[in-house]
C-alpha cells in the first residue's frame, strides 16, 4: 500500500517538474503583476488589474518593438509567497519588470528581490513611506499616507479645528497616518486629545466611538481601510456623534470611490485628503473614469486604480526609452518622468524614486444623484514628508 | 458605562442568534458545522439583494432571510450532510471547511468583494439618551436586543414546552433511546438543522449593519461562533446564551476600557474559563466525546 | 524465520525501511539541482511538508485535534528572524534557537489540551495562535508589527553556501532538516513509546486502565511536536529573510490540517505527500483562476470527505461499491 503512495508521489514530483516551462520568447516585454486577488484585500486586487489592463487596451500590447506580456499572479495576502513568486517570476519568466504589491509587508518582502536581480519594482498600490528604501530599485507610483495626512493636519488647523481623537486602524498605514496627523497636527499648536486603535479584525466600532464622545473633540480623525470606512460613518452617526459636533475628518480610503455610493447620506460632508478623486476636473480624468466604467460593467475606479494605471505608463515609457531593455537602464528610465496622470501633474522624483503629485482636500457631495469626492483645496507638488531628510 | 453594557448586551444576543443553531447542532447531532457562517452570510447577502434590486422593506426580508436560509439548510441537511454524521470529527470539520470555502468563493464571484451595505428604515436610526446620557441607546441595537429577546423567549418555550420539544431533548440525550421510544429522530435532525441555519441567515441579516458583511464574513466570525459554542456547552440554550453575553460584554467592554489589549481579552478569557472547565461553563459534566 | 511472537514481529515489520525509501530521499535531496526552476516551491513544500509531519505527531498518532499548530511555527519563525538579525546571523544556530522556542512553548501550551472535548481543543489551540498574533501585533517595536520583520539577512550555510537568489541552498537546507526531523518522529513512532501513543489516540480511557501514563504522553508528544513546528518556522524564516504576521494566521493552521488529510493521517509520510499535493494543487488551480481557486479547493475536500478520505490514493477503489469507513 505504502508502495502505491510513492508511485503517487514520484509523479507527482515529475508533475512538477513539467509544469511551468514557459518557453522564454526574446520578443516580449514580460511585466509580473502581482496583486492580493483572494482574501480580504481581493477588491484592491481587482482594481489594480482593471487598471493595468485598462493602460494596455489604450495604449496597444507593443512598446518598442516588443510584445507586452502581463503576467498577472494572485499573492494572497502572504508575504512569503509573495517573495517567491516574485523569484519565480523573475527567475523562471524572466520578467523585466515587478509591479503591483497591494499591501507593505509585501512590498518589503519582495525588496531583496528586485536589489539581488536587478529588477525594477514598481509600487502600484502600498503607502507606506518608508518603502521605497528598502530596496534601489524601488519606484512607487501609488502615494504615501504621510503626503496625504499632513495637508489634511494643516487644512483643520485653518479650519479652526483644535482638538482631535485620533481613531485608526491598528496596522501599518493606520499607524503611519496616526503618527504623521499628530506630529503636523500638534505642530500646528492643536492638541491631539485620545489616539485610539482598533484591531484589523474588529467587527464593532462601538466602544471606540463611544470613548470619542466621551472625550468630545472637535473632530475626529480617522483611517480605516476602505470597506470599513461606511461601517464606521454609519455608526458615527448612529451614536449621534455628528449631532454632538463632532467633525469628522478622514485619509482619503476611507470615501473609496469603489463604494462610496453605497455609503448614502451619512458620507455627506465628510472632509478628506487624497491624492485622487474620481470627480477630478480634468479632460483626462473624465476619459480615464468613463473608460474604466466601460470596461468593467460600471466600476468606478478609485486611488488603487490610479496607482496602477500611472505605473503603467512609467513601464511603458520606461522601455520605450530603453528599448525594450529591463535592469538598470529601465530603472533610470523611470526616475524622473513628469507626466499627466487622471489624477493631476505628477512626477517621479529622481533622487527618492517616490512619487510627487498633488494633494486635494474634499468633501463628499452629491451631485446628480451619485456620490463624488469633490476637490476644494489643492496643495501642489507635495513630496513625502515621511523621508528622513 | 451603561451604553458600553447595552452595546455589549447587543452584541452578545447577535452573536447568540448567530450562534445558537451551531451549538444545538453540536449536541444533537455530534457534528461540528463550520460552515454555520455561511448560512450567516447568506441570509444577510439575500436581504441586501432584496432590499437593493427587489426595493423590499428592511422587515419584510428578515423573515424571508430566515426562511430562505432554513429551506436551503433542510435541503442540504438531507442531500449533504445526511451521509457525514457517522464520520469522525475530522472529516466533519473538513467537509464543512470545503464547502465555506465553495460559499465565499461562489459570493464572492457573484456578488463582488467588497463590503455590502445596508441601508435600514429611517425609524430604525436614531438614538435616546437616558439619564443626562450616561445610557445612550442606539435605535437599532434596541430592534436587535428586542428580536433576540423575543427568539430566546421563543425557543426557550418550544424547548420547555411542546412536545416537538420534548422529542429535541430526548434524541439530545441519547437518540438510539429516542429513537425506540417512535420518535422520528431524522425529521427532528432536519428540522433542528433548518431552524438553526435559518436563524444563523437572521443573524446575518440583523448583524449587516453592526459587523459588516463581505464574502471573508464566515470565517472572519466563526472564531467568536465557536467560542460561544465551546464556553457555552452544547446542551442547553441558556447556556450559549449567557456565553454569548458574556464574550460580547467582554469584548466591548475591554475595547473601552483597555483598547491597547482589545482582543486578547476574550481569546484569554476563553482558554482560561476552557481550562477550567473543559465541558463549556454550563454543561452537565458527564461523557460524549 | 523470527523467533519474535506475531504482534512484536508485526511491529517490527511496521518499523523497517522499505526499499524504496532511501531512493525517495537522496531523489529529494538532489532534487534542487536537478529540478532547478523551481527549487523555490521545492523549499517551501519542504518546509511546509516538515510542518504537516510534526501535527501528524499529535494528530495522526495521538488524536489531537489542533487548528492552531501554526503557533508553533510562528513562534519558531520570529525567534529565529530576531535572532538572526539582532545576536547572530548563523543559520544553523538560528535552527537550534527557532526550535528551542517551539518546544518550550509547546511544554507550557500542552497543560491547556489535556482536558475537554475535541471542541474544547480546537478552541484552546486556536485561541493561543489568536494571542500570538495580537502580540506580534502589539509589540511592533520588536517583531514590526504588520510590516513584518524585515532584515533578517543570513549568514552563509556551513560557513560556505550563501542563500541564494535561485533558492538551492535554502530547498538543500529545508529537505536536509525535513529528513533529520523525519527520522526523529520515525524513530519516535515505531518505539514502544508510540505504541503508547497509539494507544491513546484509539481509546484513553482503555490506555489509561492499563496504567499508560497519558497526561505525561500527552505532554511529551506536545512538545516534541512544538518543537518541530518550531524548526519549521525558523527554516521558513531564514529562508525567505523575513517573518510577518500571517505566519500565526488561522489559514495556516487550516492549510497544514487539510495537507495531512488529504496524504494521510497516522502515517508519517502523509504529511510529506499531503504537502506535495496541496502546493500542486494550488499552484495549478491558482494559475488558472487566480481569483477563485478557493472554491475548487473547497469542492475537492466535500467530494474527498464524501468519497472517503482512505480512497482519494488508491484509486481502483473509486469506482466500486463500497460500505462507508
Amino acid at each position: 500500500m505504502q508502495k502505491r503512495h510513492f508511485i503517487r508521489t514520484a509523479v507527482a514530483l515529475a508533475l512538477v517538474g513539467s509544469l511551468g516551462h514557459a518557453a522564454a520568447q526574446d520578443n516580449t516585454f514580460k511585466i509580473g503583476l502581482i496583486l492580493p486577488m483572494t482574501g480580504p484585500f481581493a477588491s484592491t486586487g481587482k482594481q489594480l488589474e482593471a487598471a493595468a489592463r485598462l493602460y494596455m487596451a489604450q495604449n496597444g500590447d507593443t512598446v518598442a518593438g516588443k510584445k507586452v506580456q502581463l503576467i498577472v499572479k494572485d499573492d494572497t495576502g502572504a508575504p512569503d509567497v509573495t517573495k517567491r513568486i516574485a523569484q519565480e517570476l523573475v527567475i523562471n519568466d524572466k520578467v523585466q519588470v515587478l509591479a503591483g504589491f497591494g499591501l507593505t509587508p509585501l512590498a518589503f518582502a519582495t525588496a531583496p528581490v528586485a536589489t539581488q536581480s536587478k529588477t525594477p519594482l514598481v509600487v502600484m498600490a502600498a503607502a507606506t513611506s518608508s518603502i521605497t528604501e528598502a530596496s534601489p530599485y524601488i519606484v512607487r507610483t501609488s502615494f504615501t499616507v504621510p503626503q496625504v495626512v499632513t495637508v489634511l493636519a494643516d487644512w483643520a488647523t485653518k479650519n479652526n479645528i483644535k482638538r482631535v481623537v485620533t481613531l485608526v486602524t491598528d496596522y501599518a498605514p493606520g499607524v503611519d497616518s496616526e503618527k504623521f496627523f499628530s506630529q503636523r497636527f500638534q505642530a500646528n499648536g492643536g492638541v491631539v486629545v485620545e489616539s485610539l486603535r482598533v484591531p484589523l479584525r474588529s467587527p464593532d466600532f462601538a466602544p471606540f466611538l463611544q470613548k470619542v464622545r466621551d472625550a468630545k473633540p472637535d473632530a475626529l480623525f480617522t483611517f480605516v481601510p476602505s470597506g470599513a470606512g461606511s461601517a464606521l460613518m454609519k455608526q458615527f452617526a448612529e451614536r449621534g456623534l455628528d449631532k454632538a459636533g463632532i467633525r469628522m475628518i478622514a485619509e482619503g480610503s476611507v470615501t473609496d470611490d469603489d463604494i462610496l455610493n453605497g455609503m448614502g447620506d451619512v458620507a455627506l460632508g465628510v472632509v478628506t485628503a487624497h491624492h485622487y478623486s474620481a470627480a477630478h476636473n480634468s479632460p483626462l480624468n473624465k476619459k480615464f473614469v468613463e473608460a474604466f466604467g466601460k470596461a468593467n460593467n460600471g466600476m468606478r475606479p478609485n486611488f488603487m486604480a490610479v496607482g496602477a494605471y500611472d505605473g503603467m505608463r512609467v513601464i511603458y515609457e520606461g522601455a520605450k526609452k530603453t528599448k525594450g531593455e529591463g535592469g538598470e537602464a529601465l530603472l533610470n528610465a523611470m526616475k524622473g518622468q513628469v507626466f499627466e496622470s487622471p489624477r493631476g501633474p505628477i512626477y517621479i522624483d529622481a533622487q527618492t524614486r517616490d512619487v510627487v503629485h498633488n494633494v486635494y482636500v474634499r468633501k463628499v457631495e452629491r451631485i446628480n444623484g451619485q456620490m463624488w469626492n469633490t476637490e476644494i483645496e489643492t496643495v501642489t507638488d507635495m513630496k513625502d514628508p515621511g523621508k528622513a531628510k | 458605562m451603561l451604553t458600553i453594557l447595552f452595546d455589549g448586551i447587543a452584541y452578545g444576543m447577535l452573536l447568540f442568534i448567530l450562534a445558537v443553531g451551531l451549538s444545538v447542532t453540536m449536541g444533537l447531532m455530534n457534528f461540528i458545522n463550520l460552515a454555520h457562517g455561511a448560512f450567516a452570510m447568506l441570509g444577510g447577502y439575500l436581504t441586501v439583494a432584496l432590499m437593493q434590486h427587489a426595493g423590499l422593506p428592511f422587515l419584510v426580508c428578515l423573515p424571508l432571510a430566515f426562511g430562505v436560509t432554513a429551506l436551503v439548510g433542510a435541503v442540504l441537511e438531507r442531500t449533504l450532510y445526511r451521509p457525514m454524521y457517522k464520520k469522525p470529527h475530522l472529516d466533519q470539520v473538513l467537509f464543512s471547511i470545503g464547502l465555506t470555502f465553495m460559499a465565499v468563493a461562489a459570493t464572492d464571484y457573484f456578488m463582488g468583494s467588497q463590503q455590502q451595505i445596508i441601508q435600514l428604515p429611517t425609524w430604525l436610526l436614531g438614538r435616546t439618551e437616558l439619564f443626562d446620557g450616561a445610557l445612550g441607546m442606539g435605535h437599532y441595537r434596541l430592534f436587535i436586543i428586542a428580536i433576540c429577546a423575543a427568539l430566546t423567549v421563543g425557543l426557550q418555550f418550544i424547548l420547555s414546552r411542546t412536545r416537538f420539544g420534548s422529542r429535541l431533548r430526548a434524541s439530545v440525550d441519547d437518540p438510539r433511546v429516542a429513537a425506540s421510544l417512535g420518535i422520528n429522530v431524522n425529521v427532528v435532525f432536519a428540522a433542528t438543522f433548518a431552524v438553526g441555519s435559518g436563524l444563523a441567515g437572521l443573524g446575518g441579516a440583523l448583524g449587516a449593519e453592526v459587523l459588516g458583511l463581505d464574502p471573508s464574513f464566515p470565517l472572519k466570525f466563526l472564531v467568536y461562533f465557536l467560542i460561544v459554542v465551546a464556553v457555552g456547552g452544547t446542551s442547553s440554550i441558556t447556556g450559549p446564551l449567557l456565553a454569548a453575553l458574556l464574550l460580547g460584554i467582554a469584548d466591548v467592554a475591554g475595547k473601552y476600557y483597555i483598547p491597547k489589549l482589545g482582543g486578547f481579552i476574550v481569546y484569554t478569557l476563553m482558554i482560561a474559563i476552557l481550562i477550567w472547565r473543559p465541558h463549556g461553563l454550563f454543561s452537565r459534566l458527564g461523557g460524549g466525546k | 524465520m523470527t523467533p519474535t511472537t506475531p504482534p512484536l514481529g508485526k511491529l517490527l515489520d511496521q518499523a523497517r525501511w522499505r526499499p524504496w525509501e532511501p531512493v525517495l530521499w537522496l531523489a529529494a535531496l538532489a532534487a534542487p539541482w536537478l529540478l532547478k526552476e523551481h527549487a523555490l516551491i521545492i523549499n517551501e513544500v519542504a518546509i511546509v511538508a516538515l510542518f504537516a509531519v510534526s501535527l501528524d505527531l499529535i494528530l495522526g498518532y495521538t488524536g489531537i485535534v489542533s487548528l492552531g499548530h501554526a503557533a508553533f511555527l510562528g513562534f519558531g519563525a520570529y525567534s529565529a528572524a530576531l535572532f538572526a538579525k539582532h545576536i547572530h546571523p548563523d543559520p544553523m544556530v538560528g535552527l537550534a534557537v527557532g526550535t528551542a522556542a517551539g518546544t518550550l512553548l509547546g511544554a507550557v501550551a500542552s497543560l491547556t489540551i489535556m482536558r475537554g472535548t475535541d471542541l474544547t481543543r480546537i478552541m484552546v489551540t486556536l485561541g493561543l495562535t489568536l494571542i500570538l498574533f495580537e502580540l506580534a501585533n502589539k509589540l511592533d517595536w520588536l517583531t514590526g508589527g504588520a510590516d513584518g520583520l524585515q532584515g533578517v539577512v543570513m549568514g552563509p550555510l556551513l560557513g560556505r553556501f550563501e542563500f541564494d537568489l535561485y533558492g538551492q541552498v535554502a530547498a538543500a537546507y529545508s529537505i536536509a532538516v525535513l529528513l533529520v526531523c523525519f527520522l526523529l518522529a520515525r524513530r519516535l513512532v515505531h518505539s514502544p513509546f508510540g505504541a503508547t501513543l497509539k494507544a491513546v489516540r484509539d481509546n484513553r480511557l482503555r490506555a489509561m486502565s492499563i496504567g499508560i501514563p497519558v497526561a505525561s504522553r500527552l505532554a511529551v508528544v506536545y512538545t516534541v511536536s512544538a518543537g518541530m513546528a518550531g524548526a519549521a518556522g525558523a527554516l521558513l524564516a531564514q529562508t525567505t529573510g523575513f517573518a510577518s504576521l500571517d505566519v500565526f494566521s488561522i489559514e495556516r493552521s487550516a492549510d497544514v490540517v487539510l495537507m495531512l488529510v488529504i496524504g494521510g493521517v497516522g502515517w508519517l509520510y502523509g504529511g510529506v505527500v499531503g504537502a506535495v499535493v496541496f502546493k500542486l494543487l494550488h499552484d495549478v488551480i491558482a494559475g488558472i483562476t487566480p481569483q477563485y481557486w478557493t472554491f475548487w479547493v473547497g469542492l475537492f475536500l466535500v467530494v474527498l470527505v464524501l468519497v472517503g478520505r482512505e480512497r482519494l490514493l488508491r484509486p481502483w477503489t473509486w469506482f466500486s461499491r463500497k460500505d462507508a469507513a
